[in-house]
């Protein structure tokens, strides 16, 4: 295992010798020691590494992961997992807002609670939260699936695309075009895999579906109140 | 603009209401919904048509127009990326997308870029691979929506280009209307077929400029700081934009005027937001001078740039580089006069087309039609587009060697004058015959 000292190393020299692995692995498995809440750590990968990050960790962390499966052990700033192609990224703590914005795959996990606009734009990627999620969140939501074990803050999957979102707990409010739908078997199915893959010891038929009316899909003038 | 060639004298039409207006009303009535279009403001504006050279006489010395070199190459992100962008000319393709374009016409700016040593820009829905295979330079454009965006395509980018807005919709968003969604686009930006894709007007995972700032980082760290990252605004308060931009950590910034272009936006917003382009020059340079970077992060000045005068004059008010959107489309076909008669069957005419978010472009350049797109030869456009930029290049030299430069970035606002007191205050250039700048105390 190769231990990188963030208080002796740079964020810099740590992602340049994570990215060299994309070339020649030759080092599987990270620790990453005294993050201290520094931004941009382990972003950017394209390897099959494991890689500990033992405490907080800034902005954007494990930002665009490929491949890499990244635990932090700790909370993490804005944007963990931003644009994350595959992989997965474990959050021992809390997460701030925008989790998982934009991504495409991959697994994101938050083990406590998310902020504001948690999922903003997910493009496909699955993100499982075991505490509560923030205002917005999945806002302009389009592939992937979106599960919240805690309740839901203000304007859930706002401009929803084709996110399903499953939410055990209680939801403020929904979004424009976001409604609650119908838990048929397949999506049971769906949420009992999204909670093994992530570890959540949860049962599936407690939770609630949300997702799109596709009323807001092509924009009609008798909708504009709801712009 | 009313054409009153046509009406009886002794009628007299309303200033305020003329017949573009009462047609407005009228379509508005019939409708109830707010017109969208493409192309740029069709207002008059102050432009760069309101500045003169001083060429050389006695007291300037001039080059040989045929003679003597002038240079035109230019190097973009020398602030901290480790391979900055040479250009062999000072214009560059402004970003438009595969999705608002064909594939064609997005292959055809690629060629014509790369025939002149210039570079072209994605835009919003992601890299295609034939813009990637035909352009030896290609700027990667970072937008709100990150519709189709990938880190392998931001480290196959020989620059980052995270947008902030456009000249035509400072503070606005985008919607790419369900018409114009293949499954090609569609599969692109990872939405259904024929559904309208709405781009968002802010970036999802980060709010003002200390977090601009870290995002910055990001790419930079993602990327290895291998190459430049620019970032775009829309002319607006253009000194502060340009001060935080700088602040922020940008390479490069590239300020797009009111004039600019867009592919689906209301007429009201394109209209009546933001500022010309003529006027944010000054501001970003004065930015750019306070706080010691002008020359080190470069300055790229967009809307409403035609010709090679057009160009020269950006340059002497201090702009590194311009890039062209919508010349470079009329270059490569948009709006001939060849398919006049196709122009009338949907409700337009050629010169006056701007219904890009149609898709029905009879030109085949706005639209994912595989009919119409046939219609665009793509190594011909190319070969048209480095004809119009060869023009530009040579344009813009004869004026600099006028003035005594053997370099496109050595002219100087000393060079102009301006010929309307509006464009004088706003080029900050004196009014032409007399030493009087508006608005500089004196």
């Amino acid at each position: 295992m190769k231990i990188i000292n963030l208080e002796i190393q740079a964020v810099r020299d740590l992602n340049q010798a994570l990215h060299d692995q994309s070339i020649k692995c030759n080092e599987r498995e990270w620790e990453v020691l005294c993050p201290k809440g520094q931004h941009n750590i382990a972003c950017g990968l394209d390897q099959s590494l494991t890689i500990d990050i033992k405490g907080h960790a800034g902005y954007y962390c494990a930002g665009m992961n490929k491949k890499a499966h990244i635990t932090v052990h700790g909370n993490v700033g804005q944007g963990v997992a931003e644009n994350m192609m595959s992989g997965t990224v474990r959050v021992k703590g809390d997460a701030s807002q925008a989790a998982g914005a934009t991504a495409h795959g991959g697994l994101l996990v938050v083990e406590g609670n998310a902020g504001a606009r948690c999922g903003i734009s997910m493009k496909g990627v699955d993100i499982v939260v075991k505490g509560n999620v923030g205002h917005m969140s999945c806002f302009m939501g389009q592939a992937g699936s979106l599960v919240v074990c805690g309740d839901a803050g203000d304007a859930l999957g706002d401009s929803l695309y084709e996110t399903h979102i499953y939410v055990k707990g209680e939801v403020k409010s929904l979004g424009a075009d976001c409604i609650k739908k119908e838990m048929r078997d397949e999506h049971i199915s769906e949420l009992t895999e999204l909670l093994n893959r992530a570890g959540v010891d949860e049962n599936p038929t407690e939770f609630k579906r949300y997702g799109s009316a596709r009323q807001l899909y092509n924009f009609k003038v008798d909708n504009a109140s709801a712009y | 603009m009313s054409n009153s060639n046509d009406v009886k004298d002794g009628l007299r039409e309303s200033a305020t209401f003329d017949r573009n207006t009462m047609a407005e009303i009228r379509r508005a009535a019939d409708t109830g919904i707010y017109d969208i279009r493409g192309f740029g403001a069709k207002r008059k504006l102050p432009h760069f048509d309101d500045l003169l050279f001083l060429g050389a006489s006695m007291s300037r010395y001039p080059l040989e127009g045929y003679r003597e070199k002038c240079n035109t190459s230019v190097t973009l992100g020398t602030r901290y990326a480790k391979k900055p962008i040479e250009l062999e000319i000072p214009i560059t393709i402004a970003g438009m997308s595969f999705g608002a374009l064909s594939a064609n016409a997005k292959e055809a700016l690629g060629r014509g870029a790369n025939i002149m040593g210039t570079s072209t820009t994605t835009g919003d829905g992601g890299m295609t691979p034939e813009e990637r295979g035909q352009s030896s330079k290609l700027v990667y454009q970072y937008l709100p929506s990150r519709y189709g965006m990938n880190p392998d395509d931001l480290r196959k980018a020989d620059a980052i280009e995270i947008v902030l807005g456009q000249g035509a919709k400072p503070g606005g968003g985008g919607m790419l209307l369900g018409q114009k969604i293949t499954d090609r686009v569609a599969g692109m930006r990872t939405l259904p077929m024929g559904v309208d894709q709405r781009s968002a007007c802010r970036h999802p995972d980060w709010t003002g400029p200390d977090d601009l700032a870290i995002k910055i980082l990001e790419l930079r760290e993602i990327t290895d700081w291998q190459v430049p990252i620019y970032i775009k605004v829309g002319a607006t308060r253009t000194y502060y934009d340009v001060k935080l931009a700088i602040k922020a950590g940008a390479d490069v910034i590239v300020v797009d005027g009111m004039q600019g272009g867009t592919a689906a936006t209301q007429d009201v917003f394109i209209e009546n937001v933001g500022i010309p382009t003529l006027a944010a020059i000054p501001q970003a340079v004065q930015a750019l001078q306070e706080m010691k970077m002008h020359r080190k992060v470069q300055l790229i000045v967009s809307g409403g740039i035609r010709n090679g005068a057009d160009v020269a004059k950006c340059m002497a008010l201090g702009a590194d580089a311009v890039a062209i959107g919508t010349a470079a489309l009329v270059a490569m076909g948009c709006n001939h006069p060849r398919y006049d008669e196709e122009f009338k069957k949907i409700g337009s005419a050629a010169g006056f087309y701007d219904d890009y978010q149609d898709g029905k472009d009879p030109a085949g350049i706005t639209t994912q039609d595989p009919e119409l797109t046939k219609r665009l030869d793509p190594v011909d456009a190319g070969r048209r587009l480095a004809n119009y930029l060869n023009v530009l290049v040579l344009e813009a030299q004869t004026l600099a060697r006028a003035c005594g430069k053997n370099d496109l970035r050595n002219l100087e606002p000393e060079d102009l004058v301006a010929l309307t007191v509006e464009s004088a205050a706003m080029a900050r250039v004196p009014l032409a015959g007399t030493n009087w700048v508006p608005g500089q105390g004196f």
